[in-house]
């Protein structure tokens, strides 16, 4: 009765030696390495990059473990840190713009096991240091510059049309266009209709409302949290981080986690960084500018401030022309007085509306709004003197050449849809993770050594059973979130050790039933089947219900919390598998084949002398 | 070698009233001393920034303190982690988004003062963000209990679920109570260790309640009363009981001894939750079945008899 088929021995077999396999990755460790990537679509990394940086190692006496070239990216291992220091030095001067250098870690574990996917867990930010940031999105600024698009476009239409309105306002969820009698609404209608089709337009007398469907609305939404992360991507990759990650995190939030970097300050600067640029007409009629330095500002305009020591007001209308999204390229330049600028290349939609607009506007000025932190400042506030054909825009002011850094810098990597502000914050220092590491490991050595022993003096070679059991159950959980590529964290270990603590349950359930069945005379073959029998329906009911609250957690937790539920849910499935079927398989594999059992090895069974309890 | 030798079952539900008494006079403790004191929340659920730094040598933390005055901030909180060379500042949220800079700040005139000091972490939180854990904790804790209940319900009978949900949140209780009268930090770790003690505990009671819907279904066990079964189910588990939590509690205080300040609340918490959790699922969940009016119809249904049978 306690005879497992050959198929069974042969799946056992084949899942630990698959738990073992895609386990083994993580003891090999991590070697130092320089990881050299691009995020401008002109520059392939390819042989011949390998070739130069090859070269320049050479050249300066630096020895490499070896390179190679995965998803677009060269990869360089150094026997050590100081090494990989130089090294990046040196590839950073040899190949210049355009290349991303970083500093990264490899795995040292053989490359056959890298080719059938067997990869050492990623370790979170708690084990190795890093920034951690998550960014909300702001939604109602999003939509707000949506509208401006909207009234924007619907102005350039109707100008086009000829046909004259009054000022378009924004009230909640939907625009106002007033005209100035039915028949202009009417003739406008249709071509409105026609031009913006996701729109719906209600006349109302004189009015027309431009309102968008909740689709739409959830659209806009989407795409800028997606817009926002392209640009995070952007701006992280100059700063070089190896193997950074930014996703969305819920409706409105994007998390960055910056692993190894220690320069934090630079992190948020250019992180935190919210900057947008927009164009917008300045006015200058005396009388406007009066009263808006009185504080009464007219409608349709605001007054910003320039940057520096002497901020200057100038009054700013609020309709934005052209914001950075139409921005190709920007670069730091001097313009012809010798004075730090910005050099932008535009898009061919943004060169269009800025040759158009400065057509129209020739002897008026024209902001460079630069929005920064919720924050708006006039970057400058140049006189247009003829019309900007071609897209190439120099801006110039009072600014610094690192200030001209900074915002062609910020430029380049893209403006953001929306503003963004850090609403969560973690640093980490590499000291720690190590400590944490080390810490997390002993707590579970430890734990998992007393409770071996403990087993093994209590229940014998049945506790022997336990043991690899339970041993085979940490090798599958490992196996698993390594197979899965799950970020082991901290409290990832902690549920790690829990689960070992509670995984022995199953196995204590067993011996006992075991144990409780030849207390009551039962012949050992008998026991042991019995107690696996009645042993079951406890295990799964016991751990089902622990198996509730790890899902739970698992949905409504964030950060800490889903390391933790992640590999408690996943702990007690494989749990259940190996203290179950494993330590099975070993009782009928020791015992199963004796056909006249007398004694089993699982400790004393103590029978009660007088009238046995319970069971009269 | 064996534990428990234990003749004749152990009259636990005659003692129902005392031990009932007990739990309760516990519960109402916990009740009290976190409406009285209330939880000492960690920043992750108030907001605001939380800095560790380390000291070559070891500072004064008054020092420290002062120095930090200097950035007018309002309340600043210096503690010294163990040793003077650990130092935790925690600082409050401010207007504006300006707290990403702050650890910046501080770490710049901590610099000046001693040129020794490295940072560890930092933590900084925004408002917001502790408001949603603190609605996502709720609806989680929700979850695992609508979860429970149904599943026990389908298991066994609506008692078991019931009583099974109240010994636990009696153990979940007291827990959060222990961490209000120490003022221990409560922070998202320790959260997820009270929701583990929760899943662990009820998984104590499903034991006993599976040896308790055993017991009904046995024919030796017939002609005794609704308690005298309890009893019986109890005592044979007894020996797991123990043993389970022993070990358990073996990882749990391996962990809060050996895994340092990162899993310390977590560790603690669930060492209450075992220490309880042993208790209320024999103690409090069965005398609550009796409560409830439990007996044999409730699980030995006409129809099951041919299962026995068969076993």
């Amino acid at each position: 009765m306690n005879r497992y088929p050959l198929w069974k021995y042969l799946l056992i077999a084949a899942t630990l030696i698959l738990g073992i396999i895609y386990t083994l990755p993580n003891l090999f460790g991590e070697t130092p390495a320089v990881q050299v990537s691009t995020n401008r679509q002109a520059i392939v990394i390819n042989d011949q990059t390998e070739a130069r940086v090859a070269s320049a190692l050479q050249a300066a006496n630096i020895a490499t473990d070896g390179m190679f070239i995965v998803d677009n990216s060269l990869k360089v291992r150094f026997k050590d840190a100081e090494t990989q220091l130089k090294a990046r030095d040196v590839i950073e001067n040899t190949l210049g713009e355009g290349y991303i250098t970083a500093l990264n870690l490899l795995a040292d574990s053989p490359e056959w096991m890298a080719k059938i996917k067997a990869n050492p867990m990623f370790l979170g930010l708690d084990l190795r240091g890093g920034v951690h940031f998550t960014m909300q999105v702001d939604m109602d600024a999003a939509m707000h510059k949506t509208f401006e698009r909207y009234s924007g476009d619907i102005r350039r239409e109707l100008r086009r049309q000829q046909i004259r309105t009054g000022t378009i306002r924004q009230t909640g969820n939907s625009l106002i266009v007033p005209f100035q009698d039915s028949a202009d609404l009417q003739k406008a209608l249709p071509e409105l209709r026609r031009f913006f089709p996701e729109a719906t337009f209600t006349p109302e007398g004189n009015n027309l409302t431009l309102s968008l469907s909740q689709d739409v609305i959830n659209k806009v939404r989407e795409d800028s949290v997606k817009q926002n992360i392209n640009t995070l991507h952007n701006r992280v990759n100059e700063l070089g981080v190896a193997e950074p990650v930014i996703q969305q995190a819920g409706a409105d939030r994007i998390v960055v986690q910056l692993p190894g970097v220690q320069d934090t300050a630079k992190a948020k600067d250019i992180i935190g960084r919210t900057a947008t640029l927009e164009v917008r007409m300045v006015s200058d009629d005396p009388a406007q500018v009066q009263a808006a330095l009185a504080g009464n500002v007219p409608a349709g305009y605001e007054l910003l401030y320039s940057a520096g020591e002497h901020p200057q007001p100038t009054l700013v209308s609020t309709q934005v022309e052209l914001t950075g999204d139409n921005i190709n390229d920007a670069q730091p330049s001097f313009d012809e007085m010798n004075a730090p600028a910005v050099s932008i290349n535009l898009d061919s939609t943004g060169g269009n509306i800025f040759a158009d607009l400065t057509a129209r506007n020739v002897g008026k000025r024209m902001a460079m709004v630069l929005i920064d932190q919720g924050k708006a400042e006039v970057v400058t506030a140049p006189v247009i003197r003829s019309a900007i054909t071609g897209g190439r825009v120099q801006i110039s002011g009072s600014m610094s050449s690192a200030e001209a850094n900074d915002t062609s810098l910020l430029l380049r990597a893209g403006s953001l849809a929306a503003p963004m502000q850090i609403v969560e914050e973690r640093t980490i220092g590499p000291s720690l993770g190590q400590e944490n590491i080390e810490k997390g490991f002993n707590s579970t050595l430890w734990g998992f050594a007393a409770v071996a022993l403990f087993m093994v003096v209590y229940y014998r070679v049945f506790g022997l059973f336990s043991v690899v059991a339970l041993s085979a159950n940490l090798l599958f959980l490992i196996a698993i979130l390594s197979a899965l590529q799950a970020t082991l964290t901290l409290p990832g270990i902690a549920a790690l050790a829990l689960t070992l603590g509670m995984a022995i349950d199953s196995n204590v359930l067993i011996n006992e039933r075991i144990r409780e069945e030849l207390r009551a005379g039962v012949p050992p073959q008998t026991a042991i089947n019995l107690g696996y029998q009645h042993a079951w329906a406890t295990i799964v009911d016991s751990n089902i219900t622990s198996l509730i609250a790890g899902i739970a957690l698992l949905i409504f937790g964030s950060g800490p919390v889903r390391g933790f539920a992640v590999v408690h849910c996943l702990g007690i499935l494989t749990s259940m598998y190996s203290s179950v079927v494993v330590s099975r398989a070993l009782a009928n594999l020791w015992y199963g084949r004796r056909r006249q059992l007398k004694k089993i090895s699982i400790g004393s069974v103590w029978k009660p002398e007088t009238a046995t309890a319970g069971k009269e | 070698m064996e534990f428990f030798k234990i003749k004749r079952d152990i009259p636990f539900m005659s003692y129902g009233k005392l031990t009932t008494f007990i739990s309760l006079i516990t519960f109402i403790a916990a009740v009290f001393f976190l409406t009285t004191k209330g939880l000492n929340y960690s920043v992750e659920f108030t907001g605001g920034t939380v800095m560790e730094v380390q000291y070559e040598q070891g500072v004064d933390v008054n020092t420290v303190r002062n120095n930090l005055d200097s950035l007018n901030i309002g309340d600043v909180q210096v503690q010294a982690l163990g040793t003077n060379r650990h130092i935790m500042i925690r600082l409050p949220n401010k207007e504006g988004a300006t707290s990403a800079q702050l650890s910046n700040d501080v770490m710049n005139i901590l610099k000046q003062n001693h040129a020794d000091v490295s940072l560890r972490q930092v933590e900084f939180i925004g408002p917001q963000v502790g408001e949603e854990l603190v609605t996502n904790g709720l609806l989680a804790l929700g979850m695992v209990i609508a979860g429970i209940i149904i599943y026990l319900s389908v298991r066994f009978e609506w008692r078991f679920a019931v009583a099974a949900i109240i010994a636990n949140m009696h153990d979940v209780v007291i827990i959060i109570g222990c961490f209000a009268l120490f003022q221990w930090e409560f922070s998202l770790t320790v959260l997820a260790g009270v929701l583990a003690v929760l899943g662990y505990s009820v998984n104590e009671s499903v034991v006993v309640f599976d040896r308790i819907r055993e017991n009904f279904r046995k024919p030796t066990m017939r002609n005794k009363t609704v308690p005298q079964v309890i009893d019986n189910a109890i005592t044979a588990t007894m020996s797991r009981t123990i043993i389970t939590h022993g070990s358990t509690e073996a990882m749990v205080l391996s962990m809060l001894i050996f895994g340092g300040a990162a899993l310390h609340g977590f560790s603690l918490a669930l060492t209450i939750g075992i220490v309880f959790g042993i208790y209320s699922s024999v103690l409090v969940a069965s005398p609550l079945l009796l409560m409830f009016g439990l007996n044999r119809d409730n699980l030995a249904k006409p129809q099951k008899k041919k299962e026995e049978a068969v076993v």
